[in-house]
């Protein structure tokens, strides 16, 4: 056996889309399986056996998502409760919960009837990407199927009434937060609201929402099926379950697979994902939770843990647990600096550290790839990095800060020198502090 | 931040055709009474489908049948990318994804095949008939680098597919998406190594049984 799970505990048994993803083909792997017994019994006995699961989002935030469910009121009022599953899955290097979409889209959707039930809502949108266009004709197709079967809608077979709609974003990789999200939703442009009030309590049309991530709704259900226990028997504690991993980048064998928490990052990429390009000894760096994370040097990745504690305490974090690998031969500075675009792009432009600062910090890191910054410039950069996190109104400006103070954490003399060599080759470089001035 | 401006040039007027009116109509239907409001991306995208573009007069259009402000329908045609606010390719519109992921396994390469054939990027190439821009991550990372045309994902890329990708575009045909080596799906190159067990897939686990944990007492609603 590769890895640490088995085949019989994976709960996406069509990641790979090899088999029907149609109602037929989901019930026989067995989804829709034993449904109507979860919601015969109370919406706290759901919560409660999420809880016990241990399961933590899968967005990106690790936030418990049995305690999540429970913030919602315990009766309905005459706002409509919603649930809001949020599959905008933009994060660079993260593509695991399109997998979902195209391979298992009734597994989501079991997921949303249950989640809905345990908040008590009868109103579910599923938000999904503009670009996954394929995925949303997949996931209204089976959509399709669940409501002519009457396993959701009006009158369902499970008692308990559940409309799900998919609508789509255009583009836009802040509608990722949930606060962006919802604010889309209602057909305006995606720029985080600040909180409180929390979806709990005001989520989309000032309704109570939960809102959460695909993958944290789709594996719901399977843990109510094979119980909490089954589930938390995974990983280490406070880090449970069967997570969906994936790599990109410099391994032989870039792919998504799903894997027991905690596994060893080292393990992970030398048996499900073909080892890192050139061998172990190639590496450069890994970043191990999609973009938003700081990255890890090879000596680290060589011991660390795919959870969200092991990675937290090395200033990292897990984040989707989708790892972007950099080999030795890769330069480094250049794929943060493009990292660093990538934000400058996606600022909402709604507070100014971040409109600013990514912006700033991106034109900095360009003159950082080709040595023509100034040493200075290294701390300035450090600076402006460290003046965005935590000074904006969604995460985005702290994602922005993290990539770069990784790479300066762990490779700083590496882009000294590189400064160090420019100005060696120019025995003039008064040009550089023409342009920094910018 | 991008800074998105609409097209000097613009046509005189705008009406959906019968079919997207009634697709339009589904998308406010999906929301609650009095929310029209929250199908305009999806309805401005039905634009998109029908003009290859967004030209200046739906906004008006499409203000007036989600009875909002045109400002706002401008502000989400800015703020969302996706939204094409000049004439693209009549053939085919190439996003090519530049992050990261992409730019690790050899997207700049792609750019450059891209920027031979195409044009800068920028308005459609001369003929009007291809045109190319560089997008931020697509979602399809383990599969890097990769391409979208038309709406599907053509993956896995090398300079040698994505010229066959144009050249069987050019020569009228729509290839088949998904990647350009044979992988199926996100599953490593050369097949799967998880998820190889025929007892997933027998049926044994369509069985029903009861479910652990079930309460004292049941149905305790
Ligand atoms: C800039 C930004 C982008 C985000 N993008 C996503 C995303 O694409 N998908 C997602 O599920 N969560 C994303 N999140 C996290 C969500 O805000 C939210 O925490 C999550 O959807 C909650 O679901 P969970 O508890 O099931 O993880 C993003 C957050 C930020 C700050
Ligand atoms: S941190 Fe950036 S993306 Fe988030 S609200 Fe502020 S400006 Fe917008
Ligand atoms: S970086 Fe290209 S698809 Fe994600």
């Amino acid at each position: 056996m590769i890895g640490m799970l088995e085949d019989k505990d994976r709960i996406f048994t069509n990641l790979y889309g090899l088999h029907d993803w149609r109602l037929e083909g989901a019930k026989a792997r067995g989804v829709w399986n034993g449904t109507v017994e979860m919601l015969s019994y109370s919406p706290e006995w759901v919560c409660d056996q999420i809880k016990a699961s241990g399961l933590r989002g899968r967005g990106g935030a690790g936030f418990a998502t049995g305690l999540k469910w429970t913030f919602m009121p315990k009766q309905e009022s005459e706002r409509p409760h919603y649930l809001v599953v949020n599959a905008d899955e933009s994060e660079p290097g993260t593509c695991k919960d399109r997998e979902i979409m195209r391979g298992d889209p009734h597994r989501l959707i079991e997921g949303c009837l249950v989640a809905a039930y345990a908040i008590r809502a009868h109103d579910c949108f599923i938000y999904i990407r503009g670009e996954y266009v394929l995925e949303r004709e997949r996931l209204e197709a089976a959509l399709l199927e669940a409501y002519a079967a009457k396993l959701i809608g009006k009158d369902n077979i499970h008692g308990w009434d559940c409309n799900i709609r998919v609508t789509h974003g255009g583009g836009a990789y802040i509608c990722g937060d949930e606060m962006a999200l919802l604010e889309s939703l209602e057909g305006k442009k995606g720029q985080p609201r600040l909180k409180p009030p929390f979806p709990a309590g005001a989520g989309v049309y000032g309704c109570p929402t939960t809102v959460n991530n695909v993958e944290s709704i789709a594996v719901a259900p399977e843990i109510l099926r094979r119980g909490a226990e089954w589930f938390a028997g995974f990983g280490r504690p406070k880090n449970t379950g069967t997570k969906l991993m994936s790599a990109s980048g410099h391994v032989n064998k870039p792919c998504v697979v799903e894997e027991a928490m905690s596994i060893p990052l080292r393990q992970l990429i030398d048996e499900h994902f073909g080892g890192v390009r050139g061998g172990w000894g190639n590496l450069k760096a890994v970043i191990p939770g999609g973009s938003s994370v700081r990255m890890i040097p090879a000596e680290e990745a060589e011991v660390a843990l795919m959870d969200f504690d092991d990675l937290a305490a090395r200033k990292s974090g897990l984040g989707t647990a989708a790892m972007i690998v950099m080999d030795k031969d890769c330069d480094i500075v250049a794929a943060i600096a493009r990292l660093s675009y990538f934000y400058k792009h996606e600022s909402c432009g709604q507070c100014t550290p971040c409109r600013e600062g990514t912006g700033w910090m991106w034109r900095i890191m360009e003159r950082m790839v080709t040595g023509e910054a100034e040493p200075k410039e290294i701390d300035m950069l450090l600076d402006v990095a460290s003046q965005v996190e935590g000074h904006t109104i969604c995460g985005l400006g702290d994602a922005a800060a993290w990539p770069i103070q990784g790479l300066f954490r762990h490779f700083r003399p590496e882009i000294e020198a590189r400064i160090a060599n420019y100005r060696s080759r120019r025995a003039n470089f008064a040009g550089a502090t023409l342009i920094a001035a910018e | 931040m991008s800074v998105r401006r609409l097209a000097k040039d613009q046509p005189p007027s705008f009406a959906f055709s019968a079919e997207a009116t009634e697709q339009a109509q589904g998308w406010v239907a999906k929301f609650p009474q009095g929310r029209a409001q929250s199908a305009v991306i999806p309805v401005l995208w039905l634009v998109q489908k029908q003009e290859g573009w967004v030209p200046e007069p739906a906004l008006r259009v499409v203000a007036e049948l989600l009875a909002m402000p045109v400002i706002r329908v401008l502000e989400i045609v800015t703020f969302y990318t996706m939204f094409q606010l000049s004439p693209v390719g009549t053939v085919a519109h190439v996003q090519l994804c530049g992050t990261t992921p992409c730019m690790l396994r050899g997207a700049n390469a792609l750019k450059t095949v891209l920027d031979q054939r195409i044009g800068h990027r920028g308005p459609a190439s001369p003929d009007g008939r291809f045109s190319w821009e560089e997008v931020e991550c697509m979602g399809a990372c383990a599969n890097a680098p990769m391409v979208a045309i038309n709406d599907y994902y053509y993956e896995d890329l090398t300079v040698e597919s994505l010229n066959g990708l144009l050249d069987e575009l050019a020569g009228g045909k729509t290839p088949p998406p998904g990647s350009s080596i044979g992988r199926t799906g996100c599953a490593p190159q050369g097949g799967p190594l998880s998820l190889t067990d025929p007892a997933l897939y027998d049926g044994s686990r369509a069985k029903t049984s009861k479910l652990p944990n079930a309460p004292e007492k049941v149905g305790a609603l």
